[in-house]
């Protein structure tokens, strides 16, 4: 019973993360779709340049970026092309249960197995939580 | 049983968990070895602390995005993805910064990485990068993996605890490295909330969703709502949390 309701959480979850996926990519996708783009050498003054990197395949699908340098700077950075969002993330899914806020823990009786946290850095990582469950499983 | 693997790069403490049929053998450190060497040929592109990477040299203009390897263009998209989701809140450049796509690379890196591992049959694993983390599970018998979110107000304390069987665990704050997240907008941190942890399918998203929702500071619980196939915790100044 308890698995069939787990399967169900995880098959919500994944209903909405397609939905939610091309929901995020349409707005941007349909911005750039009107943008027109700046060939190589072409646009901007003497030391103003926009230079069109190579067709990237990422796990969202193609991806190609328009960088403008100005001044010897970074100035803009424009995406012409999109990934449209339906092609690999029918391979992405999570399944996870509900948070559980509880008051203050300490780490020995939540029985946790990893921490997030804001940034640890390796410095300040043998004094971290997770420094110290690495530690005991080590 | 589980096994642990931890090494530092980029910074960062990179902590593995891996149980199941391959934790301590042959293959398993093969993979935890391709993580790593994943994860360092990354810091050599991207780092904005190394001079020579090309990321720097693309933020001083020495370089095109065509002359870097294939992944800067990737990243810098992601990025251009990611300001315009936030209304620009969220930005890997900004005026006396210059180029910096830190905030995309570290769970993107992670996650990239993380393809080492799904190559380990009959092996779970949970990988964390500094914080930010990626659990698989296969076995349908098996627990979740416990992952613990770090009190913001008492960084030895744990606020929560998000039971993940697969999918991606990212938190941004200011602690442990003091301030480091603005309003892209306005130049200003957060002052209404004291982090965020953001759970779903992609690391590169958690990550990027997690400083997003930080930059947003009071607006952080209600944007992040607004993200499907998003689930959360943001915890306040106050010391009061939000789930969404």
């Amino acid at each position: 019973m308890k698995r069939i309701v787990m399967w169900l959480l995880g098959t919500i979850t994944v209903v909405v993360l397609l939905f939610g996926y091309r929901t995020s990519l349409a707005g941007p996708m349909a911005a750039t779709a009107v943008r027109s783009p700046t060939t190589p050498g072409t646009g901007g003054t003497a030391d103003s340049r926009t230079v069109t990197g190579p067709s990237v395949d990422t796990r969202w699908g193609p991806v190609r970026v328009e960088v403008t340098i100005s001044g010897g700077k970074v100035t803009a950075v424009t995406v012409p092309v999109y990934p449209d969002g339906n092609r690999k993330d029918q391979e992405i899914n999570a399944r996870a249960l509900p948070i559980l806020v509880q008051e203050a823990l300490d780490a020995q009786s939540a029985d946790v197995d990893m921490v997030s946290g804001a940034t640890v850095t390796s410095e300040g990582y043998v004094e971290s939580l997770q420094g110290a469950l690495d530690e005991a499983g080590l | 049983m589980t096994t642990r693997y931890v090494e530092h790069v980029m910074g960062l403490p990179i902590s593995l968990a891996l149980r199941g049929a391959h934790t301590a053998d042959g293959r398993a450190r093969a993979a935890w070895a391709e993580v790593v060497e994943s994860l360092r040929r990354v810091d050599r592109v991207f780092s904005t602390y190394r001079p020579d990477s090309f990321v720097s040299r693309l933020g001083r203009g020495e370089v095109d995005v065509a002359d870097c390897p294939a992944e800067v263009a990737e990243v810098l998209a992601l990025g251009e993805l990611a300001e315009r989701r936030s209304d620009g809140a969220f930005r890997v450049r900004r005026d006396g910064v210059g180029l910096d796509p830190s905030g995309v690379v570290k769970g993107w890196a992670a996650e990239r990485a993380a393809v080492h591992l799904e190559a380990l049959q009959d092996t779970d694993f949970c990988l964390s990068a500094g914080g930010d983390l990626l659990c698989r599970t296969l076995d349908p018998d098996a627990d979740p993996w416990r992952i613990g979110i770090e009190d913001p107000h008492d960084p030895t304390r744990l606020v929560a605890v998000v039971p993940v069987f697969t999918g991606a665990v990212a938190t941004s704050g200011a602690a442990h490295r003091g301030q480091h997240v603005v309003d892209a907008r306005t130049g200003r941190p957060p002052t209404a909330v004291a982090s965020v942890t953001v759970v779903t399918a992609s690391l590169t998203w958690a990550d990027i969703d997690a400083t997003t929702a930080y930059a947003l500071d009071r607006d952080a619980a209600s944007w992040l709502s607004g993200q499907p196939g998003r689930r959360g915790l943001v915890v306040w100044s106050d010391a009061t949390t939000t789930r969404v």
